[in-house]
């Protein structure tokens, strides 16, 4: 049987640096009068390949992972695949409509109703109206919005706006469904019924890709899962194997020192008052800790203005994504303008079931309970793995436990400073 | 073939072997009607393709009816300002170069006449506006869904015509307050309207790919709508050009398609020169237009 989808050595190359996206018409007419004097015709950009050599196919009903790092080339591979942008080399075949879910709620408009962004939608989608029709009474009864479907959606809560969108694009019959992301969207029930909803949708015989960070989502729907690293395929196969090889890459990927770079991992938009330079891990000669030992992570600040009493913060997060547990420390930190310092952050006795772990950083005021503020947060950094413990375990069991219990905040450490 | 797509082909035998009994039959009937779609480079000029525009026309509508039903929502006039977009400006010109001025208008009372041009000329304008700020208006559309880009600035272009047939009503009214009798010439205002509708597009086309990529384009934009409608005689005839001039402004196709709607509402010849010639730069237009934005709309999702 013919592949319904065959990617084959598939790259797109994006321009990136200041001079990437719109310029003005002056750039453009300067750049037309220098040429004929210029050797070089383009200045210096920075090019980077998002997706290199990337070559996989599926077989109709096949439901695919596709998993990988942020920036690893998961999201241009679903832009190529849905047509939104073109590839800089490679073919991809397609043999079916593709209907795409990157973000769902495309073209709604927030002064029109539930109905008429349903049709609306649907159109934006490739439906026919008299699919739309055939399907309306469908849709809203699986968004559960039947009350409100003539009511402006600016008026809807965002889980309903979120499930009437999900709605609409899961009832558009297309060969192949490509999602992104979706799950999140709504309670645990309309998840479930989401993925449900996708099952049914591969067994009909269509094929479905989806991008996901949660493992256990991705392990529940799919069958066979693509690793994308760096742009490029690192593993293809089934999703066990996939998973397991996704794991333990991040870990080999972590080294223990992590140096503030543009690689998007400083979460945007925040004051930055006190920013994180360098973070590493205090025993940087291995980033493997026994179950047992202290984790202790030294972070250089810098302070762009001065501040008073702010304290640092750590959540670490089990490789597949879900948040094993946060812990604040004191609110007794100082430092100058102009200033850099180095904090210890020690968590004391591990005690995480062994596996493979990273973290988020933040440093700032305040905690959960009463409200926080954060001048800098560093996501999705310092991979480290967690080996069995070498001594006696009389201990380690209530926590493995708890680590496996997937609630944030399941463990809270006193951090000792 | 390298070994990825061995590997590939491989997940796809496994796939065979482990799929689900049922749903194959199924696929593979699907499969088999299905068309081949390739997505690979491109480089250079491609087809119009007008058979995938037209395998999405009722996108076209419903981007269309959303772009009116959202023009006047949450205004106390409502469809009303269609109405007064051209006849505003009519009474302002009235009463300046009308009246203060004494302008000339071929024998026609001014009012009317300067409505009969304006009313198209609001048209042609709004249409240009609207259409070349869609695209990126529309930049959650373009980066999330492939749809063919060119519904955009079309479904802005035929919004803003909807506005030209409510300002219709008035030009009735006006015609009947004015005892204007209608001729044999008002055959052609249908064609008329075609021929702002394409010269309208083809620039809205041009303006709103280069938007993407210029954003000068919308600074600029008011002063070239100004300054067109200067060069071309709306408020004034094109008799009060002298006549050493007069190619000047045959050079501007709105000329032949401005005194084309006088002509067809007050019963006076037609330059049938200056409306071939109209008619040729709008067919031209259209025919770049839609190469140059097909060429362009390509790195749309990657710059805007």
């Amino acid at each position: 049987m013919k592949p319904i989808i065959r990617v084959e050595n598939l790259g797109k190359q994006y321009v990136i640096g200041s001079r990437q996206g719109y310029e003005t018409v002056r750039d453009a007419i300067t750049q037309a009068l220098r040429r004929p004097f210029q050797k070089v015709s383009s200045p210096k950009r920075e090019r980077i390949w998002a997706l290199r050599d990337v070559s996989f196919a599926a077989a109709p009903g096949d439901l695919i992972g596709i998993i990988g790092r942020n920036g690893a080339g998961k999201s241009t591979l679903l832009k190529i695949l849905s047509r939104i942008t073109e590839p800089t080399m490679g073919r991809v075949e397609l043999r079916g409509r593709v209907g795409s879910l990157l973000e769902v709620g495309t073209g709604f408009h927030p002064e029109l109703t539930g109905r008429e962004n349903v049709y609306l939608n649907g159109a934006v989608l490739g439906m026919k109206r008299s699919e739309v029709k055939q399907k309306f009474d469908e849709i809203v009864s699986f968004a559960e919005v039947e009350r409100f479907i003539d009511t402006p959606i600016k008026r809807y809560s965002s889980g309903m706006y979120l499930r009437l969108a999900f709605a609409v694009a899961a009832h558009f019959e297309s060969e192949i469904l490509i999602v992104d992301e979706v799950l999140a969207v709504g309670d645990v029930a309309f998840q479930k019924k989401c993925l449900g909803r996708m099952s049914k949708v591969s067994k009909d015989g269509r094929t479905v890709l989806f991008v996901s960070h949660n493992m256990a989502a991705v392990q529940q729907l799919t069958t066979k899962a693509v690793v994308l690293h760096q742009g490029a395929v690192q593993f293809v196969g089934d999703t066990q194997s996939a998973i397991d090889n996704y794991t333990s890459m991040a870990a080999l990927v972590g080294t223990g020192v992590y140096e503030v770079g543009r690689d998007g991992r400083r979460l945007p938009g925040l004051s930055n008052a006190v920013e994180f330079l360098r973070l590493e891990l205090g025993d940087k000669s291995s980033a493997i800790l026994a179950s047992d030992q202290n984790l202790t992570i030294l972070a250089t600040l810098k302070g762009n203005e001065t501040v008073h009493n702010f304290r640092l913060s750590i959540t670490i997060f089990a490789a597949d994504g879900t948040p094993v547990g946060s812990a604040f420390g004191q609110e007794n930190l100082s430092i100058q303008q102009g200033h850099r310092s180095v904090c210890q952050l020690r968590l004391e006795g591990l005690r995480l079931a062994p596996g493979n772990y990273y973290c988020g950083l933040s440093v700032g005021t305040g905690d959960p309970s009463r409200g926080h503020k954060d001048f800098d947060v560093i996501l999705d950094v310092l991979y480290f793995e967690v080996l069995a413990p070498r001594a006696s375990t009389k201990d380690c069991g209530t926590n493995v436990c708890a680590a496996r219990c997937t609630t944030p905040s399941g463990i809270i450490w006193e951090i000792a400073d | 073939m390298n070994d990825e797509t061995i590997i590939a082909e491989s997940i796809c035998e496994t796939a065979e072997v482990r799929g689900t009994a049922p749903a194959l039959p199924l696929a593979a009937e699907r499969e088999s009607s299905q068309p081949l779609l390739v997505i690979q480079p491109k480089s250079g000029w491609s087809a119009l393709d007008l058979g995938e525009i037209w395998a999405h026309r009722e996108l076209l509508y419903f981007l269309t009816w959303r772009d009116i039903k959202l023009r006047y929502k949450q205004t106390m006039l409502g469809a009303i300002w269609a109405i007064l977009q051209p006849l505003l400006p009519m009474v302002i010109f009235t009463l300046f170069f009308g009246r203060l001025a004494g302008m000339p208008s071929d024998g026609i009372p001014y009012s009317i006449f300067a409505y009969a041009a304006l009313l198209p000329w609001t048209y042609f304008a709004n249409a240009v506006s609207n259409s070349s700020a869609s695209v990126v208006g529309n930049s959650t559309l373009v980066s999330k869904v492939y749809f063919p880009r060119m519904i955009i600035p079309g479904a802005a272009t035929l919004a803003a015509l909807l506005d030209f047939f409510f300002g219709l009503i008035m030009l009735g009214v006006l015609m009947l307050w004015h005892h204007v009798s209608l001729h044999l010439g008002i055959l052609m205002f249908p064609a008329l309207v075609v021929l702002t509708t394409a010269l309208a597009l083809g620039i809205g086309l041009l303006f709103s790919a280069w938007n993407v990529r210029y954003r000068d384009i919308r600074y600029a934009l008011p002063f070239v709508v100004q300054f067109w409608m200067f060069a071309t005689p709306v408020i004034y005839p094109a008799s009060l050009v002298p006549h050493k001039w007069r190619w000047a402004l045959a050079l501007n196709p709105l000329t032949g398609v401005i005194e084309g709607f006088r002509s067809a509402l007050f019963g006076r010849p037609f330059d049938w020169m200056s409306l071939s010639f109209s008619s040729g730069v709008a067919i031209l237009l259209l025919f770049y237009a839609g190469f140059a934005f097909r060429r362009m709309e390509r790195t749309f999702a990657d710059t805007i």
